[in-house]
Protein backbone atom coordinates (compact mmCIF):
# COMPACT_ATOMS: atom_id res chain seq x y z
CA UNK A 1 0.00 0.00 0.00
CA UNK A 2 1.00 3.54 -1.06
CA UNK A 3 1.57 6.09 1.95
CA UNK A 4 -1.38 8.64 0.60
CA UNK A 5 -0.25 11.47 2.47
CA UNK A 6 0.73 14.92 1.59
CA UNK A 7 3.92 16.65 2.69
CA UNK A 8 3.18 20.65 3.26
CA UNK A 9 6.53 22.26 1.64
CA UNK A 10 5.37 25.81 1.94
CA UNK A 11 2.23 26.53 4.23
CA UNK A 12 1.29 30.01 2.78
CA UNK A 13 -0.10 32.74 4.34
CA UNK A 14 -2.75 31.16 5.89
CA UNK A 15 -4.17 27.63 4.67
CA UNK A 16 -6.54 25.75 6.04
CA UNK A 17 -8.68 22.60 5.45
CA UNK A 18 -12.13 22.56 4.40
CA UNK A 19 -14.94 20.78 3.43
CA UNK A 20 -18.87 21.52 3.90
CA UNK A 21 -18.99 22.82 7.78
CA UNK A 22 -20.46 21.09 10.86
CA UNK A 23 -24.13 22.99 10.38
CA UNK A 24 -26.45 21.86 13.12
CA UNK A 25 -24.33 22.23 16.21
CA UNK A 26 -25.28 25.96 16.71
CA UNK A 27 -27.10 25.80 19.75
CA UNK A 28 -23.79 23.90 21.43
CA UNK A 29 -21.89 27.48 20.38
CA UNK A 30 -20.66 25.64 17.25
CA UNK A 31 -19.79 27.87 14.06
CA UNK A 32 -20.77 26.47 10.80
CA UNK A 33 -17.20 26.79 8.94
CA UNK A 34 -16.48 25.47 5.42
CA UNK A 35 -14.88 26.53 2.18
CA UNK A 36 -15.53 30.54 1.82
CA UNK A 37 -16.77 30.09 -1.85
CA UNK A 38 -18.47 26.82 -1.71
CA UNK A 39 -18.94 26.48 -5.44
CA UNK A 40 -15.18 26.84 -6.13
CA UNK A 41 -14.22 24.05 -3.78
CA UNK A 42 -16.86 22.11 -5.04
CA UNK A 43 -16.02 22.18 -8.22
CA UNK A 44 -12.24 21.24 -7.58
CA UNK A 45 -13.70 18.14 -5.72
CA UNK A 46 -16.18 17.18 -8.89
CA UNK A 47 -12.56 17.70 -10.98
CA UNK A 48 -10.41 14.96 -9.51
CA UNK A 49 -13.47 12.81 -8.99
CA UNK A 50 -14.33 13.33 -5.04
CA UNK A 51 -17.50 13.42 -3.89
CA UNK A 52 -18.50 17.38 -2.90
CA UNK A 53 -18.56 17.14 1.05
CA UNK A 54 -14.90 15.82 0.52
CA UNK A 55 -12.21 17.99 2.30
CA UNK A 56 -9.85 20.67 0.53
CA UNK A 57 -7.00 22.95 1.01
CA UNK A 58 -8.22 26.65 1.19
CA UNK A 59 -5.20 29.04 0.50
CA UNK A 60 -5.15 32.65 1.13
CA UNK A 61 -3.91 34.90 -1.38
CA UNK A 62 -0.36 33.80 -1.86
CA UNK A 63 -0.95 29.95 -2.64
CA UNK A 64 1.01 27.01 -0.94
CA UNK A 65 3.17 24.33 -2.01
CA UNK A 66 2.89 20.25 -0.84
CA UNK A 67 4.40 16.75 -2.20
CA UNK A 68 2.55 14.12 -2.38
CA UNK A 69 3.75 10.66 -1.18
CA UNK A 70 2.01 8.67 -3.68
CA UNK A 71 0.89 9.26 -7.59
CA UNK A 72 -2.46 11.95 -7.35
CA UNK A 73 -4.93 13.57 -9.30
CA UNK A 74 -5.18 17.26 -8.11
CA UNK A 75 -6.91 20.82 -9.44
CA UNK A 76 -6.67 23.93 -8.33
CA UNK A 77 -9.80 26.61 -8.66
CA UNK A 78 -11.29 29.83 -7.23
CA UNK A 79 -8.92 32.48 -7.05
CA UNK A 80 -6.67 32.13 -10.18
CA UNK A 81 -3.13 31.62 -9.76
CA UNK A 82 -0.02 30.02 -11.49
CA UNK A 83 0.61 26.28 -10.88
CA UNK A 84 3.50 24.17 -11.47
CA UNK A 85 3.99 20.37 -11.29
CA UNK A 86 7.79 19.73 -10.49
CA UNK A 87 8.76 22.95 -11.70
CA UNK A 88 6.87 22.74 -15.07
CA UNK A 89 3.59 25.05 -15.59
CA UNK A 90 0.59 23.02 -14.88
CA UNK A 91 -3.23 24.00 -15.49
CA UNK A 92 -5.12 25.57 -13.42
CA UNK A 93 -9.30 24.71 -13.25
CA UNK A 94 -8.42 21.27 -14.77
CA UNK A 95 -7.45 17.71 -13.38
CA UNK A 96 -3.61 17.65 -13.33
CA UNK A 97 -1.34 14.23 -12.46
CA UNK A 98 1.34 15.08 -9.53
CA UNK A 99 3.50 11.78 -9.10
CA UNK A 100 4.81 10.71 -5.90
CA UNK A 101 7.15 13.30 -4.70
CA UNK A 102 6.80 15.69 -7.51
CA UNK A 103 6.26 19.38 -6.03
CA UNK A 104 2.81 21.00 -6.41
CA UNK A 105 3.15 24.30 -6.16
CA UNK A 106 0.13 26.47 -6.07
CA UNK A 107 0.97 30.00 -6.92
CA UNK A 108 0.03 33.34 -5.71
CA UNK A 109 -3.50 34.54 -6.92
CA UNK A 110 -3.49 36.54 -9.55
CA UNK A 111 -7.22 37.90 -8.71
CA UNK A 112 -9.29 37.51 -5.96
CA UNK A 113 -8.16 35.80 -2.67
CA UNK A 114 -8.96 32.15 -1.87
CA UNK A 115 -7.61 29.72 -4.26
CA UNK A 116 -8.90 26.15 -3.76
CA UNK A 117 -6.47 22.84 -3.69
CA UNK A 118 -8.24 19.49 -4.38
CA UNK A 119 -6.48 16.19 -3.99
CA UNK A 120 -8.54 12.61 -5.27
CA UNK A 121 -10.04 10.84 -2.10
CA UNK A 122 -9.51 13.84 -0.49
CA UNK A 123 -7.20 15.36 3.04
CA UNK A 124 -8.31 12.24 5.64
CA UNK A 125 -7.77 14.26 8.80
CA UNK A 126 -9.87 13.10 11.39
CA UNK A 127 -13.13 14.90 11.35
CA UNK A 128 -15.17 16.60 14.32
CA UNK A 129 -18.58 16.46 14.69
CA UNK A 130 -19.02 15.54 11.16
CA UNK A 131 -16.03 17.90 9.39
CA UNK A 132 -12.62 18.27 8.69
CA UNK A 133 -12.72 21.95 8.42
CA UNK A 134 -10.61 23.88 10.61
CA UNK A 135 -12.91 27.00 11.96
CA UNK A 136 -10.82 29.79 12.92
CA UNK A 137 -12.88 31.32 15.62
CA UNK A 138 -13.72 28.13 17.76
CA UNK A 139 -10.33 26.06 16.91
CA UNK A 140 -12.29 23.16 16.25
CA UNK A 141 -10.66 20.86 13.41
CA UNK A 142 -7.04 20.53 12.21
CA UNK A 143 -4.25 23.88 12.23
CA UNK A 144 -3.72 25.64 9.71
CA UNK A 145 -0.92 24.20 7.66
CA UNK A 146 2.67 24.46 8.89
CA UNK A 147 5.66 23.76 7.11
CA UNK A 148 6.72 20.30 7.24
CA UNK A 149 3.46 18.91 8.18
CA UNK A 150 1.98 15.86 6.70
CA UNK A 151 -1.73 15.43 5.84
CA UNK A 152 -3.42 12.33 5.43
CA UNK A 153 -5.34 11.51 1.60
CA UNK A 154 -8.24 9.09 1.39
CA UNK A 155 -8.32 6.17 -1.36
CA UNK A 156 -9.82 7.94 -4.59
CA UNK A 157 -13.10 7.46 -5.59
CA UNK A 158 -13.32 7.20 -8.97
CA UNK A 159 -11.60 8.20 -12.25
CA UNK A 160 -11.33 12.32 -12.39
CA UNK A 161 -13.51 15.02 -14.73
CA UNK A 162 -12.59 14.59 -18.51
CA UNK A 163 -12.10 18.40 -19.11
CA UNK A 164 -9.30 20.07 -20.35
CA UNK A 165 -10.52 23.50 -18.60
CA UNK A 166 -13.37 25.07 -16.43
CA UNK A 167 -14.91 28.33 -17.31
CA UNK A 168 -14.82 30.72 -13.71
CA UNK A 169 -15.85 33.81 -13.53
CA UNK A 170 -12.86 36.29 -12.62
CA UNK A 171 -13.47 37.92 -9.21
CA UNK A 172 -15.39 40.85 -10.35
CA UNK A 173 -13.78 44.48 -9.41
CA UNK A 174 -16.68 45.51 -7.11
CA UNK A 175 -19.18 43.35 -5.27
CA UNK A 176 -22.65 43.71 -5.52
CA UNK A 177 -24.15 42.04 -2.03
CA UNK A 178 -27.71 41.83 -2.66
CA UNK A 179 -29.26 42.27 0.90
CA UNK A 180 -33.08 41.89 2.70
CA UNK A 181 -33.46 44.39 5.48
CA UNK A 182 -33.73 43.11 9.19
CA UNK A 183 -34.37 41.39 10.98
CA UNK A 184 -32.93 44.46 13.42
CA UNK A 185 -33.11 47.82 10.75
CA UNK A 186 -35.54 49.15 13.10
CA UNK A 187 -32.46 49.70 15.46
CA UNK A 188 -31.37 51.95 13.07
CA UNK A 189 -32.48 55.64 11.56
CA UNK A 190 -33.88 55.83 7.73
CA UNK A 191 -30.65 57.65 7.03
CA UNK A 192 -28.62 54.53 8.03
CA UNK A 193 -30.62 52.54 5.72
CA UNK A 194 -30.37 54.77 2.65
CA UNK A 195 -26.42 54.45 3.28
CA UNK A 196 -26.53 51.31 3.47
CA UNK A 197 -28.31 51.11 0.23
CA UNK A 198 -26.17 53.86 -1.77
CA UNK A 199 -22.55 55.11 0.04
CA UNK A 200 -19.95 53.64 -1.07
CA UNK A 201 -17.89 50.67 1.18
CA UNK A 202 -14.99 49.05 0.72
CA UNK A 203 -13.44 45.70 1.45
CA UNK A 204 -11.61 46.20 5.07
CA UNK A 205 -8.16 44.64 5.47
CA UNK A 206 -9.10 43.25 8.44
CA UNK A 207 -11.37 41.23 7.04
CA UNK A 208 -10.83 37.35 8.05
CA UNK A 209 -12.70 33.57 7.64
CA UNK A 210 -15.02 35.35 10.79
CA UNK A 211 -16.47 38.45 8.54
CA UNK A 212 -16.18 40.50 5.73
CA UNK A 213 -15.23 43.63 7.71
CA UNK A 214 -15.97 47.07 5.21
CA UNK A 215 -14.85 50.37 5.41
CA UNK A 216 -17.27 53.68 4.34
CA UNK A 217 -20.16 55.86 6.55
CA UNK A 218 -20.79 54.87 9.93
CA UNK A 219 -24.64 53.49 10.35
CA UNK A 220 -26.42 55.80 12.73
CA UNK A 221 -28.26 54.12 14.94
CA UNK A 222 -31.94 54.81 16.25
CA UNK A 223 -31.27 53.09 19.67
CA UNK A 224 -28.26 52.97 21.38
CA UNK A 225 -26.99 50.20 23.40
CA UNK A 226 -26.67 46.12 22.84
CA UNK A 227 -29.20 43.24 22.09
CA UNK A 228 -29.22 40.92 24.49
CA UNK A 229 -27.47 37.82 22.57
CA UNK A 230 -29.23 36.81 20.00
CA UNK A 231 -28.81 33.36 17.40
CA UNK A 232 -26.64 34.85 14.24
CA UNK A 233 -27.31 33.52 10.51
CA UNK A 234 -24.12 33.22 7.79
CA UNK A 235 -24.53 36.54 5.53
CA UNK A 236 -25.87 38.70 8.49
CA UNK A 237 -24.45 42.38 8.31
CA UNK A 238 -24.06 43.10 11.79
CA UNK A 239 -23.08 46.75 12.59
CA UNK A 240 -20.65 47.18 15.73
CA UNK A 241 -20.76 50.28 17.64
CA UNK A 242 -18.49 51.88 15.06
CA UNK A 243 -21.09 51.72 12.52
CA UNK A 244 -19.06 49.77 9.64
CA UNK A 245 -21.17 46.54 8.33
CA UNK A 246 -19.22 43.66 8.58
CA UNK A 247 -20.96 40.62 6.36
CA UNK A 248 -20.75 37.30 8.83
CA UNK A 249 -18.95 34.34 6.90
CA UNK A 250 -18.32 30.73 7.61
CA UNK A 251 -16.89 30.86 11.05
CA UNK A 252 -19.33 33.42 12.44
CA UNK A 253 -20.07 33.60 16.02
CA UNK A 254 -23.40 31.70 16.74
CA UNK A 255 -24.73 34.39 19.13
CA UNK A 256 -23.90 38.27 19.23
CA UNK A 257 -25.53 41.27 20.77
CA UNK A 258 -24.67 43.71 18.27
CA UNK A 259 -27.47 44.62 15.75
CA UNK A 260 -28.29 43.17 12.43
CA UNK A 261 -29.47 45.23 9.93
CA UNK A 262 -29.55 42.89 6.95
CA UNK A 263 -28.77 39.63 5.80
CA UNK A 264 -26.62 39.05 2.48
CA UNK A 265 -28.15 36.35 0.19
CA UNK A 266 -26.39 33.04 0.13
CA UNK A 267 -25.61 33.12 -3.04
CA UNK A 268 -23.40 36.89 -3.23
CA UNK A 269 -21.06 35.18 -0.48
CA UNK A 270 -18.54 33.65 -2.27
CA UNK A 271 -18.01 36.82 -4.09
CA UNK A 272 -17.38 38.63 -0.74
CA UNK A 273 -15.18 35.45 0.22
CA UNK A 274 -12.77 36.68 -3.38
CA UNK A 275 -12.71 40.57 -2.44
CA UNK A 276 -9.08 41.53 -1.99
CA UNK A 277 -8.95 44.58 0.67
CA UNK A 278 -9.89 47.91 -1.03
CA UNK A 279 -12.51 46.20 -3.54
CA UNK A 280 -15.63 48.33 -3.37
CA UNK A 281 -19.02 46.81 -2.18
CA UNK A 282 -22.31 47.92 -2.89
CA UNK A 283 -25.64 46.36 -0.68
CA UNK A 284 -28.32 46.20 -2.95
CA UNK A 285 -31.50 46.21 -0.89
CA UNK A 286 -34.19 42.94 -2.70
CA UNK A 287 -36.72 41.21 -0.97
CA UNK A 288 -37.20 38.21 0.61
CA UNK A 289 -38.25 35.27 -1.95
CA UNK B 1 -44.08 36.46 20.42
CA UNK B 2 -43.09 38.43 16.74
CA UNK B 3 -41.19 36.48 14.49
CA UNK B 4 -38.64 38.70 11.98
CA UNK B 5 -37.71 37.47 8.84
CA UNK B 6 -34.10 36.61 8.83
CA UNK B 7 -32.55 36.54 5.09
CA UNK B 8 -34.34 34.37 3.01
CA UNK B 9 -34.74 31.04 4.80
CA UNK B 10 -34.70 32.06 8.90
CA UNK B 11 -36.40 33.26 11.60
CA UNK B 12 -35.35 35.15 14.65
CA UNK B 13 -38.97 34.51 17.40
CA UNK B 14 -38.30 37.01 19.55
CA UNK B 15 -40.59 36.27 23.19
CA UNK B 16 -40.56 38.66 26.41
CA UNK B 17 -38.87 36.96 28.91
CA UNK B 18 -35.89 34.11 29.05
CA UNK B 19 -38.50 31.56 30.65
CA UNK B 20 -40.48 32.17 27.78
CA UNK B 21 -37.58 31.66 25.30
CA UNK B 22 -36.58 28.39 26.82
CA UNK B 23 -40.36 26.92 26.72
CA UNK B 24 -40.21 27.93 23.00
CA UNK B 25 -36.76 26.39 22.05
CA UNK B 26 -38.47 22.81 24.10
CA UNK B 27 -41.49 23.17 22.20
CA UNK B 28 -39.99 23.69 18.66
CA UNK B 29 -37.51 20.91 19.40
CA UNK B 30 -40.42 18.64 20.60
CA UNK B 31 -42.03 19.59 17.28
CA UNK B 32 -38.33 18.49 15.13
CA UNK B 33 -38.56 15.31 16.60
CA UNK B 34 -42.07 15.17 15.74
CA UNK B 35 -40.92 15.39 11.92
CA UNK B 36 -43.65 18.68 11.68
CA UNK B 37 -40.92 20.90 11.53
CA UNK B 38 -37.49 20.78 9.09
CA UNK B 39 -34.81 23.17 9.96
CA UNK B 40 -31.11 22.61 10.01
CA UNK B 41 -30.64 25.19 13.96
CA UNK B 42 -32.39 25.78 16.20
CA UNK B 43 -30.62 28.36 18.33
CA UNK B 44 -31.75 29.83 21.60
CA UNK B 45 -30.94 32.97 22.89
CA UNK B 46 -31.61 35.46 25.62
CA UNK B 47 -35.06 36.33 24.72
CA UNK B 48 -34.94 35.17 21.46
CA UNK B 49 -35.16 31.31 19.49
CA UNK B 50 -33.36 31.44 16.23
CA UNK B 51 -34.89 28.95 13.17
CA UNK B 52 -32.22 29.22 11.04
CA UNK B 53 -32.11 26.67 7.85
CA UNK B 54 -36.68 26.63 7.13
CA UNK B 55 -38.08 24.98 4.00
CA UNK B 56 -41.16 27.10 4.54
CA UNK B 57 -40.26 30.65 6.94
CA UNK B 58 -43.62 32.47 6.23
CA UNK B 59 -45.76 29.56 7.31
CA UNK B 60 -43.76 29.47 10.72
CA UNK B 61 -43.96 33.52 11.33
CA UNK B 62 -47.80 33.02 11.10
CA UNK B 63 -48.23 29.96 13.08
CA UNK B 64 -45.77 30.95 15.45
CA UNK B 65 -47.41 34.32 16.19
CA UNK B 66 -50.79 32.68 17.55
CA UNK B 67 -48.88 29.57 19.08
CA UNK B 68 -49.46 28.77 22.45
CA UNK B 69 -45.97 27.40 23.61
CA UNK B 70 -46.61 25.30 26.84
CA UNK B 71 -44.47 25.67 30.18
CA UNK B 72 -41.07 24.05 29.91
CA UNK B 73 -41.88 20.11 31.06
CA UNK B 74 -39.98 18.82 33.95
CA UNK B 75 -37.14 17.47 32.98
CA UNK B 76 -37.19 13.64 33.78
CA UNK B 77 -33.48 13.15 34.19
CA UNK B 78 -31.87 15.35 37.30
CA UNK B 79 -29.78 17.91 37.21
CA UNK B 80 -26.20 17.85 35.69
CA UNK B 81 -23.49 17.99 39.17
CA UNK B 82 -20.89 19.71 38.47
CA UNK B 83 -17.89 19.64 41.33
CA UNK B 84 -16.54 22.67 42.18
CA UNK B 85 -14.06 24.61 44.46
CA UNK B 86 -15.17 28.21 45.48
CA UNK B 87 -11.79 29.64 44.98
CA UNK B 88 -12.52 32.19 41.97
CA UNK B 89 -10.22 35.54 42.44
CA UNK B 90 -13.35 37.42 42.53
CA UNK B 91 -15.55 35.95 44.80
CA UNK B 92 -14.79 38.22 47.57
CA UNK B 93 -15.63 41.28 44.97
CA UNK B 94 -19.25 39.29 44.59
CA UNK B 95 -19.38 38.29 47.75
CA UNK B 96 -19.07 42.20 48.85
CA UNK B 97 -21.91 43.10 45.97
CA UNK B 98 -24.08 41.07 47.50
CA UNK B 99 -23.61 42.20 50.92
CA UNK B 100 -22.68 38.37 51.93
CA UNK B 101 -19.33 36.84 53.54
CA UNK B 102 -17.64 34.66 50.50
CA UNK B 103 -18.43 31.15 52.53
CA UNK B 104 -22.39 32.85 51.68
CA UNK B 105 -21.51 33.45 48.45
CA UNK B 106 -20.40 29.95 47.90
CA UNK B 107 -23.59 28.37 49.69
CA UNK B 108 -25.98 30.64 47.51
CA UNK B 109 -24.28 29.73 44.28
CA UNK B 110 -24.41 26.09 45.45
CA UNK B 111 -27.79 26.06 46.69
CA UNK B 112 -29.49 27.41 43.48
CA UNK B 113 -30.50 25.07 40.32
CA UNK B 114 -29.27 26.09 37.17
CA UNK B 115 -30.63 25.93 33.83
CA UNK B 116 -28.76 26.63 30.26
CA UNK B 117 -30.85 29.13 28.86
CA UNK B 118 -28.50 28.96 25.63
CA UNK B 119 -25.14 28.36 24.57
CA UNK B 120 -22.69 30.90 22.78
CA UNK B 121 -19.21 32.38 23.05
CA UNK B 122 -17.34 29.14 22.66
CA UNK B 123 -18.24 25.68 21.64
CA UNK B 124 -19.82 24.06 24.97
CA UNK B 125 -20.08 27.08 27.01
CA UNK B 126 -23.58 27.42 28.35
CA UNK B 127 -25.67 30.67 29.47
CA UNK B 128 -27.21 29.34 32.86
CA UNK B 129 -29.39 30.90 34.82
CA UNK B 130 -31.57 30.50 38.01
CA UNK B 131 -29.92 33.59 40.36
CA UNK B 132 -33.05 35.94 41.34
CA UNK B 133 -32.47 39.31 39.91
CA UNK B 134 -30.73 40.40 43.09
CA UNK B 135 -27.77 38.31 43.06
CA UNK B 136 -26.90 39.36 39.17
CA UNK B 137 -23.42 41.18 38.72
CA UNK B 138 -22.14 43.07 36.29
CA UNK B 139 -18.85 42.31 33.85
CA UNK B 140 -15.57 43.13 35.21
CA UNK B 141 -14.91 46.59 33.88
CA UNK B 142 -11.68 45.24 32.69
CA UNK B 143 -11.97 41.92 30.72
CA UNK B 144 -9.00 39.33 31.61
CA UNK B 145 -6.84 38.48 28.86
CA UNK B 146 -6.70 34.98 29.80
CA UNK B 147 -9.62 32.67 32.10
CA UNK B 148 -8.28 29.43 32.52
CA UNK B 149 -10.63 26.18 31.28
CA UNK B 150 -13.00 25.19 34.25
CA UNK B 151 -13.29 29.17 35.69
CA UNK B 152 -16.82 29.05 36.74
CA UNK B 153 -17.84 32.79 36.16
CA UNK B 154 -20.92 35.08 37.13
CA UNK B 155 -21.86 37.97 34.65
CA UNK B 156 -25.52 39.96 34.07
CA UNK B 157 -28.03 36.46 35.22
CA UNK B 158 -25.55 34.55 33.80
CA UNK B 159 -23.14 31.82 35.15
CA UNK B 160 -21.00 29.94 33.05
CA UNK B 161 -18.14 27.58 32.57
CA UNK B 162 -15.32 28.50 30.36
CA UNK B 163 -14.65 25.02 28.68
CA UNK B 164 -11.27 26.44 27.33
CA UNK B 165 -8.88 28.94 28.72
CA UNK B 166 -9.79 31.91 26.29
CA UNK B 167 -10.11 35.70 27.45
CA UNK B 168 -13.00 36.99 29.44
CA UNK B 169 -14.85 39.52 30.87
CA UNK B 170 -17.09 37.73 33.76
CA UNK B 171 -16.72 37.23 37.39
CA UNK B 172 -14.62 34.40 38.65
CA UNK B 173 -15.97 32.85 41.73
CA UNK B 174 -14.43 29.15 41.48
CA UNK B 175 -12.97 26.14 39.26
CA UNK B 176 -14.82 23.12 38.07
CA UNK B 177 -12.62 19.90 36.49
CA UNK B 178 -15.41 18.91 35.15
CA UNK B 179 -14.68 18.35 31.10
CA UNK B 180 -17.40 20.97 29.29
CA UNK B 181 -16.36 20.01 26.13
CA UNK B 182 -14.64 17.15 24.57
CA UNK B 183 -15.20 16.79 20.34
CA UNK B 184 -14.20 13.04 21.03
CA UNK B 185 -16.98 12.00 23.42
CA UNK B 186 -20.61 11.76 22.77
CA UNK B 187 -22.19 14.27 23.10
CA UNK B 188 -19.30 16.45 23.09
CA UNK B 189 -20.76 19.22 24.91
CA UNK B 190 -22.05 18.11 28.71
CA UNK B 191 -24.20 21.40 28.70
CA UNK B 192 -27.04 21.58 26.12
CA UNK B 193 -30.04 24.23 26.23
CA UNK B 194 -32.45 22.84 28.23
CA UNK B 195 -30.32 20.86 30.69
CA UNK B 196 -30.46 21.39 34.49
CA UNK B 197 -27.26 21.82 36.44
CA UNK B 198 -26.33 22.13 40.14
CA UNK B 199 -22.82 22.87 41.64
CA UNK B 200 -21.44 20.83 44.27
CA UNK B 201 -18.93 22.00 46.20
CA UNK B 202 -15.77 20.07 47.01
CA UNK B 203 -12.70 20.08 49.21
CA UNK B 204 -9.70 21.07 47.96
CA UNK B 205 -7.82 18.15 46.14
Amino acid sequence: MTDRALVVVRAGALTTVQDRGRPGYAHLGVPRSGALDAPAAALVNRLVGNPPDAAVLETTLNGCAVRPRSTVTVAVCGAPCPVAVGGRPAAWGAPVLVRAGELLEVGAATAGVRSYLAVGGGVAVEPVLGSRATDLLSGLGPAPLADGMVLPLGAPYGPPARVDGTPQPRPPAEIVLRVIPGPRADWFTARALRDLATRAYRVSAASNRIGLRTEGPALERARPGELPSEGMVLGAVQVPPDGRPVVFLADHPTTGGYPVIAVVRAADLPAAAQALPGTPVRFVPVRRR
Amino acid sequence: MRALPVGDDALLVEVSSGKEAQALHAELVRRRAEGALTVREIVPAARTVLLDGLADPARWAAELTTARIPEVPAHARGPIELPVRYDGPDLAAVAERWGVSEGEAARIHAGTEFTVAFCGFAPGFGYLTGLPDRFHVPRRATPRTSVPAGAVALAGPYTGVYPRSSPGGWQLIGTTDAVLWDHTRVPAALLAPGARVRFVPVEDA
